[in-house]
């Protein structure tokens, strides 16, 4: 076995990629800012600097190890170095540290404690400046250190590449395209750039305000619905070990807060099996769209509906848990809780920063009154429970409210990555005899990125894919696209390791703490009685006494939704042929979808017949990006009326009959 | 820059050959870029998001490398582009006193470059490489050496002459 020396120490050098991995295995822990053992190796922050035995001075994590090599990481040097490169990015960086979102949980902070840096040398050059409130994730640039952490998250392992560096040297920035704002591009709000964070510059917009004013407005009834993987991550905050079941303090810490009720959304989670499960046994009986994508992800939707529209149709229709929750509460919490429908007020606690986004689609809602008012992130009820000086420690453990408040545990594995691909197959399962006891389908499970399995059931072989990371989602669809596979039943989860992992959960948000609390998950789920949705008394008492059966007209009203294609950026038209008082305005859309599809073709023979035609001051030719009318592509709006598959020959014809209309 | 007067239409179709040209690879952004900057004097955002889509690129990636070089531009740029060297060859030949000149003329308000009528963008140059001619001033490539501020306060009354002229 090869080896090498860390200060003076022999280590064994086992495949690793780095010197840093070797050296953080000889328990030291080289601070860093830029390096994620899941992301690319970038080499930027130089934290991790370190010095051979001839005095040479390397970056640990981009230096790979050799056997023989001598390496100090404490050298009077390098101590020097640390310091001296640690005030540097402290003088680029607004330090208003006692009223920073981050304060407490800031890896600069920490870095900077730890290194006793007592003073920085150099003057400050970053002061508050305008800060982009999105609709889940807050962007303040006055804080960016250029780690690049959340340019290679979005990008490596979300494949939305909304954040990228501009500018150059002092002047540089992490900034969206044309420095819009993040609501104003392809952002999918899943939060894992603020969870890689190091510093407060990007971080969860915070909504514990909006809910302390509802909860003291003696006029509403507050209720609260409880993620699963809320539970296994919670008491991390309060320095319990991550994957710690945490539900019984949770309900009770949310009780003394003022929560007129507590229920749990593993109770919609066994509705929305109940209505998946109907969705994709009528779809594989009647031939419909296969495979059947989930839908409980709200970045992954988000990103579907802007990044692969002629998929929207294999979507599962079926609401997220969060969405059923809120209009099932809408719908019969008012009677039972004897409050009028407007003075409900409906809080989410989620793991997940895209939730806030998903509870603002007006979809969710009705007559403009959304269904979930407001949603807290583990992050943002941990720092409510903070606020009100409850003392986690000598909080009870305490149940959920009943009705909404009982689940089994496949509602409780929706949390974790292949979860609801799993909860759905032990309902199939079920459904082939009517008897088979729950079985656990280990091949969904595991943190790998994509998990395939096929399953019997009956004389039926189901085909099944689970992905986490919406990269690996790209790349799924990518070879379904291209014919190298293919599948009944995928499930896609935007964040590593699914909603453990979300972008709201409590820091550090790292690969270990996600597989603990996955394996939290499991434990709750192993421990449970009931373990099948069918199972949950109060699933099947919903159902006799209001919505039917699955799939019924109430059940589609209520627990189901509609996509819709949507633009990734918003911006100008591009002139084409501008005239300005023209009484035709044509556009053509050459958004990706369009422009694959052939919109250019489209595009010149629009430009061509205009100008061969006696009347083209009569007509304004633009290109637009994306008219949101993906799926019939290529796109073209005269005036107000839509056309789509339009071909060079259909526009040429478009554009002659309108001008004989104009003489 | 010959390009300058192309029409809407007769750009838009430049971009597309462009992008043809450099097969839609993702590595030849540098140059397409460049291209598209000679035909539209600057690289406008609804046209960048054009070359992203084109190009199969984040929006974010094409603004990442349009704005690291100093020579894209993403602000409209007038019809002639003015480069006057301050390099310490040209500045000590008293380059200062052109670039005065030419601001009083243009009527540019400090950090302003370019005329409201899009006709001249005024650029400061830290070298042209033409040190033996300093100070120098180019117009829209074309070189004066030895320059003087009567002299290139000339050239630009009769270019902005050609433009009245052209008008009548």
């Amino acid at each position: 076995m090869a080896t090498m020396i860390v200060n003076g120490r022999e280590i064994e050098i086992n495949g690793e990629k780095n010197i840093l991995e070797v050296i953080r295995k000889a328990g030291i822990d080289l601070p860093t800012f830029c390096y994620h053992s899941e992301l690319s190796v970038y080499g930027a922050c130089r934290m991790c600097m370190v010095e051979d035995d001839k005095g040479r001075l390397y970056a640990a994590c981009v230096q790979p190890p050799a056997a023989g090599m001598k390496i100090y990481t404490n050298t009077e040097r390098l101590l020097h170095h640390r310091r001296m490169i640690l005030e540097l990015i402290l003088s680029n960086h607004n330090r208003d540290c006692t009223t920073c979102e981050k304060n407490g949980s800031c890896r600069l902070q920490e870095l900077a404690l730890r290194l006793g840096i007592r003073d920085v040398r150099f003057t400050q050059k970053k002061t508050a400046g305008s800060v982009d409130v999105g609709p889940a994730l807050v962007h303040d640039q006055s804080k960016c250190i250029l780690c690049g952490d959340c340019v290679r998250m979005c990008d490596e392992i979300q494949g939305v590449g909304v954040l990228g560096f501009a500018y150059r040297g002092s002047q540089m920035t992490v900034v969206p395209a044309f420095g819009k704002k993040m609501s104003e591009v392809a952002c999918v709000n899943c939060g894992q750039c603020a969870a890689v964070c190091p510093t407060g510059a990007l971080t969860v917009k915070s909504d514990v305000d909006r809910v302390w004013t509802a909860l003291h407005d003696k006029s509403k009834k507050v209720v609260v619905q409880v993620a699963p993987a809320v539970r296994v991550a919670f008491s991390e905050a309060f320095d319990q070990e991550p994957g710690t079941i945490g539900t019984g303090q949770l309900v009770a810490a949310l009780r003394r807060i003022g929560f007129d009720r507590v229920y749990d959304t593993c109770f919609t989670a066994d509705l929305t099996v109940q209505e998946e499960y109907h969705e994709f046994a009528e779809r594989l009986r009647t031939d419909g769209h296969l495979p059947l994508f989930t839908s409980c992800c709200p970045a992954w939707v988000k990103f579907a509906e802007q990044f692969y529209p002629e998929y929207l149709d294999n979507i599962s229709t079926c609401r997220s848990p969060q969405g059923m929750f809120g209009a099932i509460a809408k719908a019969y919490l008012p009677k039972e809780l004897d409050v009028a429908r407007e003075d409900l007020y409906v809080v989410s606690i989620m793991p997940c920063t895209a939730k806030k986004f998903e509870a603002q689609r007006h979809e969710l809602g009705q007559n403009g009154v959304l269904d979930v008012d407001a949603v807290l992130t583990t992050q943002e009820i941990a720092q409510m429970v903070r606020e009100a000086n409850l003392n986690f420690d000598k909080l009870p453990a305490e149940a959920f409210d009943l009705p909404f408040g009982m689940a089994t545990g496949a509602g409780m594995i929706f949390g974790v990555t292949g979860g609801v691909a799993e909860a759905v197959l032990r309902t199939a399962a079920r459904a082939v005899d009517g008897k088979t006891p729950p079985v656990e389908f280990k091949a969904v499970r595991g943190l790998e990125s994509l998990k395939e399995a096929a399953i019997k059931l009956g004389d039926q072989e189901i085909k099944v894919a689970v992905v986490h990371g919406l990269s690996q989602a790209k790349a799924l669809i990518e070879a379904i696209k291209k014919g190298e596979c293919s599948y009944h039943l995928v499930e896609v989860m935007a964040c590593p390791g699914g909603c453990v992992g979300g972008g709201g959960q409590p820091l550090p948000n790292n690969a270990e703490h996600r597989e603990l609390r996955a394996q939290g998950l499991y434990n709750i789920d192993q421990q449970r009685e009931l373990r099948c949705s069918d199972d949950n008394p109060m699933i099947e008492r919903l159902y006799r006494q209001y919505l039917g059966q699955p799939g019924s007209e109430k059940a589609e009203e209520l627990l189901h939704t509609t996509y819709a294609s949507r633009r990734r950026i918003s911006g100008e038209e591009v002139a084409v042929e501008p005239a300005k008082d023209a009484k035709t305005k044509i556009r053509v859309c050459v958004g990706t979808s369009c422009y694959l599809k052939g919109a250019y073709d489209v595009l010149k023979s629009f430009q061509e017949s205009i100008k061969e035609c006696a009347c083209s001051e009569e007509f304004d030719l633009g290109a637009t990006f994306c008219l949101e009318h993906c799926n019939g592509g290529p796109n073209v709006q005269i005036n107000d009326e839509y056309f789509g598959e339009m071909t060079p020959s259909k526009a040429r014809e478009l554009v002659q009959k309108l001008a004989v209309e104009r003489d | 820059m010959a390009n300058a007067e192309l029409s809407c239409g007769r750009r838009f179709l430049s971009v597309n050959e462009i992008l043809e040209r450099h097969q839609h690879r993702p590595e030849r952004l540098v140059a397409v870029l460049q291209e598209v900057q000679e035909v539209y004097r600057y690289l406008p955002e609804e046209v960048l998001q054009y070359v992203a889509t084109g190009m199969g690129l984040s929006p974010a990636k094409v603004f990442g490398v349009a704005t690291f070089y100093e020579n894209f531009s993403l602000e409209p740029k007038g019809k002639f582009v003015i480069r006057c060297c301050d390099g310490t060859a040209c500045h000590v030949h008293s380059s200062e006193a052109i670039l005065t000149a030419i601001r009083e003329r243009l009527g540019l308000a400090e950090g302003q470059t370019t005329t409201p009528d899009l006709m001249f963008t005024l650029e400061t140059v830290a070298c042209l490489g033409a040190c033996a001619l300093a100070p120098v001033v180019t117009i829209n490539g074309e070189v004066y050496g030895e320059a003087t501020p009567d002299e290139i306060v000339a050239i630009i009354d009769q270019l902005a002459g050609g433009k009245e002229h052209g008008e009548n």
